[in-house]
């Protein structure tokens, strides 16, 4: 089981980044080991737009089971729903803190996107 | 020859400049309005019926028993418009360019295309003047696909001109593409002389040739008319600020028909553009 969370740094302490498909990378940790693993995102920060479907994209060639993060948007939504991947959106400041929010069960389970999509 | 009417800054007389200049023409035209989010020209014309044809784009639609998840068909398309989350692709209709990629490329044929409406083109009349319209569909994001339907209306005989969207990106790109002559009015100030350089940039680019109105002269300085002298622009026209157009325009009147001095501007306008028009046949038969 693999948690996916979208921050700007490389470690448990870095800041949560409440975007996710601008968010510059996903810190991807194991429930099972405990192991971190760093997938980038920078591909996106300048896309033009899809982004969040490219991020959904990267996290599911990456393995990801869940994600948390800020806001998620509704074709990124889509596209994790659709292969069964959980999105919780919290607003907590770290990684370290949404992880042990998610382990103790405190984070909802959204069941749809909780921002608009964008266009310009 | 086929005129487009652009500026980079919204709001500086283009529908102005458009609907009094096709007012003007004594033969058959065509006045193209491409404007497509906020279509305005029937305001100013009264037109009789209109007939109103719908415009669809091709989109992709997959075959959840033929498709096997074999991402060609995402790895190929640039707009994320196609993805596989997990065995069967999923289409973004509003992402999709249409261009049909997915289809070829799919090993097992899984991808047909249906056709999706983007809007509406509304053909009027008007005396001599064929209006042609198009109005995009609310929550449709890409516009250059109806502006093109509406271009496709040309007929190639008539004198034509086409009222272009504010700004410099696609719609504008694709409203004055292949235009014979581009003219770009603008105003004194500086978000005119700003706006304006930038739509020069554009015009550039697109190796089209233009010239410059400038409108409402007196109500901000001589930078405009400076820049024009230093990038040895034509200045087609300088339009003396004077409330009754405005007043005219804010009741959907001609201006040409509400002021004089108007009327002799435009009458100049449109003599200067039937030499250029000249030139232009003389220079394509050569």
């Amino acid at each position: 089981m693999k948690i996916a969370f979208t921050t700007s740094g490389e470690n448990l302490d870095a800041p949560l980044d409440p975007r996710f498909g601008r968010a510059p990378r996903f810190l991807l940790y194991s429930m099972d080991s405990g192991n971190i693993e760093l997938i980038s995102n920078e591909q996106n920060l300048s896309a033009a737009q899809g982004a969040g479907i490219q991020a959904a994209e990267t996290l599911l060639r990456a393995g990801a089971d869940a994600l948390v993060t800020g806001h998620c948007g509704p074709k990124a939504f889509k596209v994790l729903s659709a292969a069964g991947v959980a999105v919780y959106n919290t607003t907590l400041a770290t990684v370290k803190e949404a992880l042990a929010a998610y382990k103790a069960g405190e984070l909802k389970l959204a069941d749809e996107a909780n921002v608009e999509g964008h266009w310009s | 020859m086929i005129i487009a009417i652009a500026s980079g800054k919204g709001g500086t007389g283009k529908t102005t400049v458009a609907v009094n200049l096709a007012q003007l023409y004594t033969g058959p035209l065509q006045l193209l309005d491409c404007d497509v989010e906020e279509p305005n020209l029937h305001l100013f014309l009264p037109t009789g019926e209109v007939d109103e044809e719908i415009i669809t784009v091709p989109i992709p639609v997959v075959d959840e028993n033929l498709c096997d998840g074999c991402r060609a068909c995402s790895d190929l398309c640039e707009f994320n418009a196609i993805i596989v989350p997990k065995k069967v692709a999923l289409v973004f209709p509003e992402m999709c360019h249409s261009c049909g990629g997915c289809m070829m490329v799919c090993p097992q044929k899984a991808i047909k295309e249906k056709e999706q409406r983007i809007g509406i083109i509304r053909r009027s009349r008007t005396g001599s003047i064929q209006l042609i319209q198009g109005l995009i569909d609310v929550g449709v994001t890409s516009v250059p696909p109806l502006i093109r339907a509406v271009k496709k209306r040309v007929d190639p005989a008539l004198s034509v001109l086409i009222d272009a969207p504010p700004g410099t990106s696609c719609p504008v790109v694709t409203s004055v593409r292949g235009a014979g002559y581009v003219i770009l009015v603008t105003e004194p100030t500086p978000f005119g002389l700003h706006d304006l350089a930038l739509a020069v940039e554009m015009v550039r680019s697109l190796g089209l040739a233009f010239g410059v109105v400038i409108n409402r002269v007196g109500i901000g300085d001589e930078r405009v008319q400076e820049y024009c002298r230093r990038e040895k622009i034509d200045i087609l026209l300088e339009i003396a600020d004077d409330r009754r157009i405005a007043e005219a325009y804010s009741r959907g009147q001609l201006a040409c028909e509400a002021v004089p001095e108007f009327r002799q501007s435009i009458s100049v306008l449109k003599e200067r553009l039937e030499k250029l028009a000249v030139l232009h046949a003389a220079g394509r038969r050569s």
